[in-house]
């Protein structure tokens, strides 16, 4: 077989940028919230992404804002599929009346656009808490991952060897998780990877309009919105903190076109 | 006839549905934000006259249905920030949002149509894997991370337009060179997303026997890809399109905000941030409706290109 550089490279890259925000969250070069150095420094070897408009080390400040990311992104997905595919395993096996609502349902939902439906939830819940953060995004992501897993079990329905488990007597919740779900995987990690993308974006377009996560917690979706209002003194703020954002999506990017490729559905 | 019918009386369905959700979620909560804001003031007798003022003592379908005919007649209750018709507060932005996301949707057609015609002449050869890079990088480029950097390269820099300083739809032309910018900010990943999906569709058509028989037959390939594939390629890519308009409506709410575009989005964040839930459900409903219709319009689109798609949803 081929070799999958794809999968590769989005590994190395996604897993570097990971360790570096987890790091962020026991250690980071300096003190981020310390303004001791210079204002307005470019880029050079002692702060390498420069200091802000406060003198403070973005580096720090870039390895500190990606860990709440990531752990928010991780959670979201976590809520989304697993009720996601809870939702449409049930569904898709069973069928029926709840089938039908879902479907509507989940037609009607995916329509909208993720961000507003978030916005929505988290301005009923009260914006300006992580958690409420993660609730609404985690909300907003279920009907994406059941639709995928509803189609995916309302196949496997009449494949013979789910008949054949059928018979001889496994029962529903057996054959629904030992049988049909490791044959879904690839699909769901397709829709992870997708999802994972989202999720990100998600929380960081909002944390830059300063609903999502909002100081003291640091994220990198506010610390963007802080530097376009420096970008004419500091414009290395904005370019280090996006092109590290776009970096890790472009990363888990790979790692899903990696995943179809090996499952040969590039055509 | 029969299926238009029915794909509208589908989209009245969701919007009464949709419209029935985003009023219940937020009229408990509206009352009680209203109340906040009497704050030291808020004695029985004041509580009890907002309410009245309000009209939150009247029952729930009443309500609803007093809401609902607003969308007909522009009465859509007061903002609780502004002191000011929700829904002359709005008119000028509706129209400033619909251009905008009208506009990136005509920038994403433009773009990735001749893209992946160009495109999906790689398959198969080394560059195939520079273009799948090179289209995951543009997918992971955050909409308002491009706005940032078309702003002050195009706005502080050469100084072709002022960000922040939308010139008014009555300035046409000066307010469409405004909008392009974030017009193209918002296009980038989806242009990206829409050249993928429609080089996937070309090539499983070219791999099909029809064009296998029309060029043993003599026909050359570039003619082939124009007069059979592309319209056999058409409804899947206005279906996926459609889609599209849920994620550009996503773009609008944020990149207007980077940009300073007057739109829904931007009243949209700030009234969340006052809550004022008489805008915030407007806007809600306002949005929900564009992108429901649209993907509406697509389905009638696809029943005349295709007349058997009508067919099996019946």
């Amino acid at each position: 077989m081929k070799r999958n550089y794809y999968l590769f490279a989005g590994l190395c890259l996604t897993g570097i940028l990971a360790v570096a925000a987890l790091l962020g969250f026991f250690w980071t070069p300096y003190d981020s919230a310390a303004m001791g150095a210079e204002k307005f420094l470019p880029p050079c070897a002692a702060h390498l992404f420069g200091t802000d408009n406060f003198g403070r080390d973005i580096f720090s400040r870039v390895m500190e804002g990606a860990g709440p990311s990531f752990l928010i992104a991780l959670s979201t997905i976590a809520i989304g599929a697993a009720g996601g595919v809870l939702l449409g395993a049930v569904t898709g096996y069973f069928g029926g009346l709840a089938d039908e609502i879902l479907i509507r349902v989940g037609d009607a939902l995916t329509a909208f656009p993720s961000i507003l439906l978030a916005l929505v939830v988290i301005s009923l819940l009260g914006p300006g808490k992580p958690v409420n953060l993660v609730v609404s995004l985690g909300l907003v992501f279920i009907p994406s991952f059941a639709r995928v897993t509803r189609a995916a079990y309302a196949e496997a329905r009449e494949a013979n060897y789910v008949k054949s488990a059928r018979l001889m007597g496994a029962s529903p919740a057996r054959v629904m998780l030992l049988h049909i779900l490791p044959n879904t995987m690839p699909v769901l990690l397709s829709a992870l990877t997708i999802g994972f993308n989202n999720a990100v974006l998600a929380e960081a377009s909002m944390s830059y309009l300063g609903i999502g996560v909002t100081p003291p917690d640091a994220s990198l979706g506010y610390m963007l919105s802080e530097a376009q209002s420096v970008f004419g003194r500091a414009p290395w703020y904005a370019l280090t903190t996006g092109g590290v954002m776009i970096l890790f999506l472009f990363g888990v990017g790979l790692i899903g076109e990696g995943l179809r490729f090996q499952e040969g559905g590039d055509v | 006839m029969k299926y238009a019918f029915r794909r509208l009386s589908a989209l009245l369905a969701t919007m009464f549905l949709v419209s029935l959700c985003a009023f219940a979620a937020f009229s408990g909560i509206s009352g009680s934000a209203a109340e906040a804001r009497l704050g030291t003031q808020a004695t029985p007798e004041r509580v009890a006259a907002l309410r009245e003022q309000l009209g939150l003592n009247r029952p729930f379908p009443v309500r609803y249905a007093d809401w609902l005919s607003g969308f007909a007649t522009g009465d859509l209750g007061e903002s609780l920030t502004y002191r000011q018709g929700v829904g002359e507060l709005l008119r000028e932005k509706v129209a400033v949002s619909l251009l905008l996301s009208g506009m990136s949707f005509a920038l994403i057609v433009l773009c990735s149509v001749p893209l992946s015609l160009v495109v999906v002449r790689f398959a198969g050869r080394p560059l195939d894997a520079a273009h799948t890079v090179f289209n995951q990088f543009c997918m992971a480029i955050p909409p308002f991370f491009t706005g940032l950097l078309l702003s002050w390269f195009f706005g502080v820099t050469l100084r072709w337009f002022t960000p922040g300083a939308f010139p008014g739809l009555s300035r046409t032309a000066d307010a469409l060179r405004f909008l392009i910018f974030p017009a193209v900010a918002i296009a980038v990943p989806r242009i990206a997303m829409t050249v993928r999906m429609l080089r996937g569709t070309l090539l499983r058509e070219l791999n099909r026997d029809y064009v296998r028989t029309a060029i043993s037959r003599g026909s050359d390939r570039d003619a082939v890809l124009r007069r059979h594939v592309l319209k056999n390629a058409l409804a899947p890519t206005v279906a996926f399109l459609a889609q599209m308009m849920a994620e550009i409506v996503a773009g609008v709410i944020v990149v207007e905000q980077v940009f300073g575009v007057p739109g829904l989005g931007r009243m949209l964040v700030v009234s969340i941030s006052n809550r004022d839930y008489p805008v915030v459900q407007a806007i809600v409903v306002i949005l929900a409706f564009w992108v429901v219709a649209s993907n509406t319009a697509a389905d009638l689109i696809n029943a005349r290109i295709d007349p058997r798609l009508a067919l099996a949803d019946s």
